[in-house]
């Protein structure tokens, strides 16, 4: 049944949206062939096979997935408090955590300084007391990160949240689960989609983030130098070794977001019958 | 005021065009309800369509001769002369454009302020620049080497290293030595930048090793992370100390292991506007153009 209604569905897709969809698909698609076009396919191997280059490629992996993982770790918590519990200022609190999307990232690095620096409201503390200092450290980048990361994911999960329906975990209570339990076994199970989206989301943005992180954390080969920032820097003395680089990085994340399309996204209306079932 | 008649000479052309396009699609229906006319309307477009576009071709070409010769008339001293300049001289060409706009009351100048090593990129991408002002020779050589230059690039003022601190020099650094001490944090740009090179040019003349927090990607990023207290010191231009006013204090790189970088400026091959180029190039060069230049801490070539 399933089948035929999405059948049905593509043959009365209207032509206008046909066609404005597939001038979106062209505007996307056509830098990325500019960059194919320009690569140069003869000396691709040699700037690939840098130990610089495998050293930012490891850096930019580690430090997007410690990113990826706070993020879920704080934003799912964040997204259901934002989607679920009414308490005054809540509006506030939502567009506080989000704000971090529409800062300038070099702005949103320098905050960080002002918040998390060696003179910062907390980081003086963090120094003083703990000999903490995040800037100009592998943990500082994995801050910057996340610090612009995370809101992707508390939206795409808030919005799924606000969507399901309550009932499932009513049910669920009234059957004698407990909070954390029905928490665990029926509404992460059902916002399991989304959760999968806004962490895929996350991560694309903690690994092609580059002004928080130059801005906060620096740029040292080894400890804070990931991708962007060595395409980055590549681009002022080679070009062409920056356009490797950067679809290297482009692949690699086109190969994951393709790969997990499936296994992890699954479709709503079976995440659905599961937690029905 | 001479881009303003263009525009309207342009548009009462472009109304007249449509005027007569409107006219023959009228005479085309007679006496038919809306609906149908609409349905032949379209039909006749599409048998007409090779004919009409050949008709709109030669249109557009006619209004686009008329249109260039009217507007092309209107004297070089009308046309705005864009200036693409390292990011290092914002400041100090900002000032210089609004005196050469005084001196010559007609001339309008735009700027584009970035790393000379991304305006290069771009000119020769085809960015449309009259004049390129560089932060160091390699940068400006790469625009001669790619045949984008018309003339001889002139060096019109250099500039000098110098260590940035904090406010009131807290770590309490007298030279280029003290840098190399590893409780304080450095940071200079990275090697791939002018200012990089510059650093480690320094060092390697004062004998020191330093082994930087961060290798910056422009100067005033170094700038940035000292005036906040994040980093002890950095290498970068005297002019960028003095730009920064109290917020950071220099400390000077004695002359034998300095370097002095080289501001060259030169009119591009494909400049729209080379007269004003030449007269902006000229500008720099004269007595007002240094004297502006100096003030911003910027030395004569």
């Amino acid at each position: 049944m399933t089948r035929q209604r999405r059948r049905r569905g593509r043959a009365a897709l209207p032509l206008p949206v046909l066609a404005l969809a597939s001038v979106a698909v062209v505007f996307f698609a056509l830098p990325l062939v500019g960059l194919v076009w320009r690569a140069p396919w003869s000396n691709a191997w040699q700037y690939l096979g840098d130990d610089d280059v495998l050293t930012a490629l490891r850096l930019s992996m580690i430090c997007s997935l410690w990113a990826t993982g706070l993020s879920i770790v704080f934003g799912v918590p964040l997204a259901w408090l934002l989607a679920r519990v009414e308490f005054p200022g809540r509006n506030v609190v939502r567009a506080l955590c989000t704000l971090s999307m529409v800062l300038p990232p070099v702005v949103g690095g320098v905050a960080l300084f002002f918040a998390l620096g060696r003179r910062g409201i907390v980081g003086q503390y963090l120094d003083q007391w703990f000999d903490v200092t995040l800037p100009f450290t592998t943990a500082g980048v994995v801050v910057a990160q996340t610090f612009v990361a995370m809101p992707f994911l508390v939206i795409t999960v808030e919005a799924s949240l606000r969507q399901l329906d309550t009932r499932f975990e009513d049910a669920s209570r009234t059957l004698g689960a407990s909070r954390w339990y029905t928490f665990r076994r029926v509404t992460l199970p059902a916002i399991r989609p989304a959760l999968a989206a806004g962490a895929v989301l996350a991560w694309a943005r903690a690994l092609g983030e580059f002004g928080a992180t130059i801005t906060f954390a620096g740029n040292f080969p080894g400890t804070t130098q990931t991708m962007p920032l060595a395409v980055y820097l590549s681009l002022e003395t080679n070009p062409e070794e920056a356009i490797v680089l950067a679809l290297l990085l482009m692949a690699i994340s086109f190969a994951v977001l393709v790969g997990l399309r499936d296994r992890w996204f699954g479709r709503p209306d079976r995440a659905m019958s599961t937690v029905a079932a | 005021m001479k881009a303003g008649q263009c525009v309207l000479c342009c548009s009462s052309l472009l109304s007249f065009g449509l005027n007569r396009l409107r006219l023959s699609k009228n005479a085309a229906s007679v006496h038919i309800p809306s609906r149908r006319r609409r349905r032949i309307s379209l039909r006749l477009t599409i048998v007409r369509g090779v004919r009409r576009s050949i008709r709109l071709q030669v249109a557009v070409s006619a209004l686009a001769a008329v249109v260039g010769v009217s507007c092309g008339s209107g004297g070089t001293d009308s046309k705005a002369i864009t200036v693409f300049a390292a990011a290092s001289l914002s400041a100090a060409f900002t000032e210089l454009g609004d005196a050469f706009e005084m001196e010559y009351p007609n001339a309008e100048v735009d700027f584009n302020f970035a790393s000379s090593s991304s305006l290069v990129a771009q000119i020769i991408e085809g960015a449309p620049a009259d004049v390129f002002a560089s932060a160091d020779t390699s940068n400006m050589a790469k625009l001669t080497d790619a045949g984008n230059n018309a003339s001889t690039p002139t060096v019109f003022a250099t500039n000098r290293a110098e260590i940035v601190v904090g406010a009131g020099n807290p770590m309490g650094i007298t030279g280029v030595e003290d840098l190399a001490n590893d409780d304080l944090i450095v940071v200079q740009c990275a090697p791939e930048v002018p200012c990089g090179r510059y650093a480690a040019q320094i060092f390697a003349n004062a004998g020191v090793t330093v082994t930087p927090k961060s290798f910056e990607e422009n100067v005033n990023a170094v700038v940035t992370k000292v005036t906040l207290g994040e980093a002890d010191a950095g290498i970068v231009y005297r002019t960028d100390v003095l730009a920064v006013g109290t917020a950071a204090d220099g400390v000077e790189i004695p002359t034998d292991i300095n370097v002095i970088a080289e501001y060259p400026i030169a009119v591009t091959s494909d400049a729209p506007n080379s007269d004003g180029a030449e007269a902006f190039v000229a500008f720099v060069g004269s007595e007002q153009g240094q004297d502006i230049l100096s003030s911003y801490g910027f030395l004569e070539p």
